[in-house]
């Protein structure tokens, strides 16, 4: 049984300008604050606007009690360029919760992220209550700004650049193998790049721990109906990113 | 919710409506993903995601992109095909309450007369005759096209089906008028348009196709003149009902399509936006005949003033 989604006018609470291109955007949206789950994303509408489609973005964090929900996302076309110039006190149009998220039941859980991949993982995060340790990449120092965002909600934060500008010089997946070795977790949940999230899951079943991946694809709906979405998995069975994922077990996808 | 007066009810080709609204094939999904949003038993029917004798994957690739005032698809008709439509979907969509009219798709005339016979059971309200799908390249575009293939799917369908056959016409054409009337002789129950313009977009940094198939379906606002001038062509030409569609968002919009001479409309791309816009379109109907002191819809249909 999944929970309903709603569409309702949000109100833009903040609009800040992170890192250059990146902007984190947090709106009044008491319904699907309430019920978003980690992994699950929301569908924005920017209404009075020349673009006609919604936008997804990954749900990054929640205030059910505030009823605030907050998204980060990157400058890369036209929506997002709209989107930045919108100020606190304007409204967006957001569609969600949708979609399914992360499966919670882990001991010792490790989040790999990589770039805006993050962001889904900081509600991740703080369900897991300070047990989960995270992996993260970026360019450089200041794209691993997320570091000052985990540290509060998790046991561990170890970052890694391209650059060596901050944390270890080079990628995730460099540091992964003698994490597993250590054998102190029992799942991994992993958002990023898609080589990044392939070769985590070479690592993964090399070290036979199981692991949740989320997909990111152009979509129209995100209610499963346009079918833009779709996916090949192992089974040969079609699947639709917005309805059956964004998050899969990777053995399914990848 | 939506309570559509019975200013709004009316019969199509034997379909009973409450609403003269419609949702488009491969906009609405099989409703159900929009049962948060809608109450599908206030539409005039949801057309059901073209569905073809084998499963199709679709495309590769990208299958949408944005454009000015609308937008291009390439899905290529994924979908679970008839067996599994009528054996898993059908029973489980049935307790909506909604008539279901279903876009079928063939390579061949005795496919979509095949087709029809398999579908020709309860709870299916009607058949939509898919000939102008613009992103597959084995079915459908070659028969959209033509006035003698035309009829001949219509009759393959008729044949083998009590069910309503609606007969959905390509915008891509020089003169739709012999088409439409083509299937209206055929025996087609009424016509559906328009289904979308084919267009592409390009990527000038990377010099490539936005779409994984190169070309694509437009559809959203930017096609509504160009459908409505359709619709008013068909309806002038035909007898049997026409069922109008192409950019409407709107009430305001549907109401264009009525007066342009459609029975129907129904609504596309605008879901995708806003899942509840059915609905919307619905009430603005409604407060429009009210506000004229019209009795019914029937006393907008095809009253263009020239």
């Amino acid at each position: 049984m999944t929970l309903p989604s709603y569409a309702v006018e949000a109100e833009i609470l903040e609009s800040k300008h992170v890192i250059p291109g990146v902007y984190q955007l947090t709106v009044a949206a008491k319904e699907i604050a309430r019920t978003a789950q980690p992994g699950q994303f929301v569908q924005v509408l920017i209404e009075r606007s020349f673009l006609l489609l919604r936008r997804p973005f990954g749900v990054a964090d929640t205030d059910p009690n505030k009823g605030t929900l907050t998204m980060f996302y990157r400058l890369i076309g036209k929506g997002t360029r709209e989107l930045s110039k919108l100020k606190a006190g304007e409204t967006v149009n957001c569609l969600g919760p949708l979609g399914h998220g992360f499966d919670l039941d882990a001991r010792q859980p490790l989040l790999i992220g990589g770039g805006m991949g993050l962001a889904p993982l900081i509600l991740l995060a703080r369900r897991f209550n300070g047990k989960a340790v995270v992996l993260m990449g970026g360019k450089n120092r200041p794209e691993v700004f997320w570091s000052e965002l985990f540290r509060p909600l998790c046991t561990e934060v170890l970052v890694t650049t391209n650059d060596g500008s901050a944390g270890v010089k080079g990628f995730p997946t460099d540091l992964l193998p003698s994490l597993l070795e250590q054998g102190n977790h029992d799942r991994l949940f992993v958002c990023g790049p898609q080589i990044m999230m392939e070769k985590v899951s070479e690592i993964a079943s090399r070290f036979s721990v199981p692991c949740q991946v989320s997909l990111e694809r152009h979509m129209a709906c995100g209610l499963g109906a346009c079918l833009s979405c779709s996916i090949d998995t192992k089974s040969g069975k079609r699947k639709k990113v917005c309805k059956d994922g964004p998050v899969f077990w990777v053995e399914e996808v990848l | 919710m939506t309570t559509a007066t019975n200013r709004l009810e009316s019969t199509l080709a034997g379909i009973r409506m409450k609403t003269p609204v419609w949702t488009a094939s491969g906009t609405f999904g099989f409703g159900e993903e929009f049962a948060d949003f809608v109450d599908l038993a206030q539409l005039g029917a949801i057309v059901v995601k073209g569905t073809t004798l084998a499963p199709r994957r679709g495309n590769d690739g990208v299958r949408i992109a944005e454009t000015p005032a609308g937008m291009l698809n390439s899905i290529g008709l994924e979908n679970p095909g008839v067996d599994f439509f009528l054996a898993d979907i059908l029973p489980r969509i049935t307790s909506y309450g909604m008539n279901l009219v279903v876009n079928i798709s063939g390579s061949s005339a005795e496919e979509f007369g095949e087709l029809a016979a398999r579908l020709d059971v309860p709870g299916v309200a009607g058949i939509e005759l898919n000939v102008s799908c613009p992103n597959v390249k084995d079915a459908g575009i070659l028969f959209g096209t033509s006035a003698t293939a035309v009829a001949s799917v219509v009759r393959a369908a008729k044949d083998r089906t009590q069910k309503p056959v609606i007969l959905k016409l390509s915008p891509n054409v020089t003169d739709i008028v012999p088409i439409a009337q083509a299937a209206e002789n055929a025996g087609a129950d009424a016509l559906s348009l328009i289904n979308t313009l084919t267009g592409m977009a390009i990527d000038i940094h990377t010099w490539r196709p936005v779409l994984g198939n190169i070309t694509g379906g437009l559809s959203g606002p930017a096609v509504k003149p160009v459908a409505l001038r359709l619709v008013w062509q068909t309806a002038k030409a035909v007898r049997i009902p026409v069922i109008g569609m192409g950019g409407i968002r709107t009430a305001e919009d549907a109401i264009e399509f009525f007066l342009a001479g459609a029975s129907a409309v129904s609504v596309g791309t605008a879901n995708f936006v806003d899942p509840t816009v059915t609905m919307k379109i619905i009430e603005g109907i409604d407060t429009y005949l009210e506000e004229r002191g019209l009795r019914n819809i029937q006393e907008l249909i095809g009253h263009l003033k020239t």
